[in-house]
């Protein structure tokens, strides 16, 4: 799970990670007694959307001028950004971050994760504060640091020492060494203790007072360990997610939206991934990802169509369920259910493999339904494709060039 | 010979009186597995199908001489599970439990570090041996003795694989879901030399998925050490970048874990990437010839 800036630096201060004053503003009149209120050299406003490059696409103003900062707030209220990362129909901005601006001397990048080769935590750090840290480590991996932390005994002095001295911090401004290597124990503990899947501070300032301080911040979370904390779980903003992934969410569906026109719908998330790529060897494209989990009932076949329904650009329905505990004549009657019950138009083909796979074909060709059945991966693919027509998606997946 | 487990295996399953794992040690049971304990605190002394339910790990050892467990309990009791397993002597522990916190898991693989004790998954299938030992959730009677090891990070894709190798007459030899989490306890790293060394297996097949880096070492690995023909297919050449595609370690992050990348390091190493899951079987059977 994602959470905006504002709310990453509420955890922050709570951590002791020095940020800037600042306040979650909805409205140009907050904006206006909040600006009074915080009576500051310099107002920052800053769009809240959960996607980088905010600064790029005109999300951040910045002024000297106190009375200027609500016609910013207004400005930015309601203004529909689009980013590198928010795709082409861009993101409403509902939110505003103001805070106070800070004098920078020296920009720099921290980071925590888990590095899955080795289970540990890691930090990763870089005097390259403010640019994208994966541009930064293609051009100069040397000016990126890593600092792996054993969780058997958590952050230690040292780690931070290690990471303080590697970056040449001393040289920089001496006074911030020891906090800085506070400031990593904190982010560590927030990042045990809540459960979190990514902390990154980019930039983390050096202010010319001297000061160190979080400019930006970013926290996501890991999913499975959201049921400890309620408080974040308050932080999840529904006018960040797509609206169907709501939904699926809603019903215990894994879903994807994707923008192809063959709606899938599948059990497992591997066999869910590998019915997406096939289809895309047959000359079209996935509109989604949905795993409808191990055990798929007439429930969950039910939601599932109500969902891929709901996708305006699904042309035809791909079907694709390899029982192993559950059988296949049980998925069958599912799937006529619930295909009934939403008054089903779309052509579909059911792929039935594994368990009673025949008796669940023979049910599917004989309940009147206009589902075409397969047993082969491949056959089924081609068939559901034809029915619907070749369409490729205009922008090519990352890797497309590799794999053809 | 096998892998991992064969019909000398002696399992424990943990949480067996929950609808789960009662359900799948019965399963297990059926199929041939010397299930001999289960563990559920506070039920000692009860019975699921025939087999004797113990309050600790150590108990069900000591009573029983399990080696092996197979764990059931839900996410925020599991790394509690693999532990007091890893405590009681259990030398190969296998996690089926879906949704436990990596920070959790952190923990575990830390503390199971230097000692003499495999842990497999979590969010794993399991492991069979065909027609020997099945330990996990797999649908048993599409496995059939033969010629080929599998390890997969996938549940039912695994199946689509073993069920194509089945149907065509290669058989399988053992059959490992290494589980979708980032952080898991046995990779492909570790089972590759398992398979290598193995006088049955006589080719590999390699199931991935967009995310970490597990395929590309495993690339660097065979390049290296293996001599058996390896065979893989990486599911998500379709996955969007940044999206969690299921598993939780299913994502592409900072451009890292593409599908194409995955491909090109196996391909790179000698290994016959196949990129439509359907023609799987019919690789394997091209590469071993018959």
């Amino acid at each position: 799970m994602n959470i905006h800036e504002f709310q990453a630096k509420q955890l922050f201060a709570q951590f002791g990670v020095p940020v800037p004053r600042g306040k979650e503003i909805k409205t140009p009149k907050a904006a206006a007694k909040w600006a009074a209120a915080l009576n500051s050299p310099v107002y920052v406003v800053k769009a809240q959307i959960h996607a980088g490059g905010r600064g790029k696409a005109g999300g951040v103003k910045i002024t000297r001028d106190q009375a200027e900062v609500p016609g910013l707030a207004k400005e930015l209220l309601g203004k529909t950004l689009v980013t590198h990362q928010t795709g082409p129909k861009g993101r409403k901005v509902r939110r505003l971050l103001i805070e106070e601006g800070a004098g920078i001397a020296k920009e720099l990048y921290l980071s925590l994760l888990v590095d899955r080769d080795s289970g540990w935590p890691v930090f990763i750090a870089s005097t390259e504060g403010g640019m994208e840290i994966e541009e930064v480590a293609a051009k100069t991996p040397e000016k990126v640091l890593r600092e792996p932390i054993d969780p058997a005994a958590g952050f230690q002095g040292y780690n931070g020492r290690k990471l303080a001295f590697g970056l040449g911090l001393p040289a920089i401004e001496p006074t911030v060494l020891n906090p800085f290597v506070a400031m990593l124990g904190n982010l560590y503990r927030l990042f045990m203790e809540k459960n979190a899947s990514l902390v990154e501070i980019n930039p983390l300032v050096i202010t010319t007072d001297k000061k160190l301080i979080a400019l930006d911040g970013k926290v996501s979370f890991d999913d499975s360990g959201l049921f400890k904390h309620p408080d974040v779980q308050a932080f999840r903003d529904l006018h960040e997610e797509e609206p169907l992934e709501i939904e699926a969410s809603k019903n215990n569906l894994n879903y994807v939206k994707l923008d192809g026109n063959i709606g899938c719908m599948v059990n497992g998330a591997g066999l869910a991934m590998a019915t997406m790529d096939v289809i895309k060897l047959a000359g079209s494209w996935p509109a989604n990802f949905l795993d409808v989990g191990g055990g798929a009932t007439k429930e969950t076949v039910a939601a599932g169509f109500r969902i891929l329904l709901k996708d305006k650009h699904v042309k035809g329905i791909f079907i694709n369920i390899f029982g192993g505990i559950v059988r296949c004549e049980r998925i069958a009657h599912g799937v006529i259910d619930a295909a009934k019950e939403v008054g089903l138009k779309l052509p579909v083909v059911v792929r039935l493999q594994g368990t009673n796979a025949e008796e669940g074909r023979k049910l599917l060709l004989e309940s009147g339904l206009k589902v075409d059945v397969a047993t082969d991966l491949w056959e089924a693919a081609q068939k559901i494709v034809a029915m619907t027509g070749k369409k490729r998606k205009k922008a090519e997946a990352p890797g497309e060039a590799a794999h053809a | 010979m096998s892998i991992l487990v064969n019909k000398n295996t002696r399992v424990v399953v943990q949480g067996i009186t929950g609808k789960e794992g009662s359900f799948h040690a019965t399963q297990c049971k059926a199929y041939g597995t010397q299930v001999v304990a289960g563990v559920t605190p506070g039920k000692a002394g009860q019975e699921v199908e025939g087999i004797p339910v113990f309050n600790t790990v150590r108990d069900a050892v000591a009573r029983t001489q399990c080696d092996t467990s197979l764990i059931f309990v839900p996410p925020p009791f599991a790394a509690d599970a693999i532990l007091e397993a890893a405590d009681a002597g259990i030398k190969l522990i296998i996690c089926i439990t879906e949704g436990i916190p990596v920070n959790d898991m952190v923990k575990v693989k830390r503390a199971l570090r230097n000692r003499d004790v495999r842990l497999i998954g979590p969010n794993c299938p399991g492991v069979i041996t065909a027609d020997e030992c099945k330990i996990g959730i797999m649908p048993g009677f599409i496995h059939k003795k033969g010629r080929v090891g599998v390890m997969s990070r996938s549940g039912t894709l695994t199946y689509e694989a073993v069920n194509q190798l089945t149907n065509l007459g290669l058989g399988e030899t053992t059959c490992v879901g290494i589980g979708g989490d980032p952080v898991n306890g046995t990779g492909f790293i570790d089972l590759l030399p398992l398979f290598e060394k193995d006088q049955e297996t006589e080719a590999i097949v390699m199931i991935g998925e967009i995310g970490g880096d597990a395929e590309e070492r495993a690339a660097a690995y065979i390049k290296q050490h293996v001599r058996k023909p390896v065979i893989g297919f990486i599911a998500g050449i379709t996955a969007p970048p940044g999206r969690r595609m299921g598993h939780a370690g299913a994502i592409i992050t900072g451009g890292k874990g593409t599908a194409a990348e995955k491909m090109a390091a196996l391909e790179a190493a000698g290994v016959r990437v196949v990129s439509n899951p359907a023609e799987i079987g019919a690789t394997v059977k091209a590469t071993l010839g018959g």
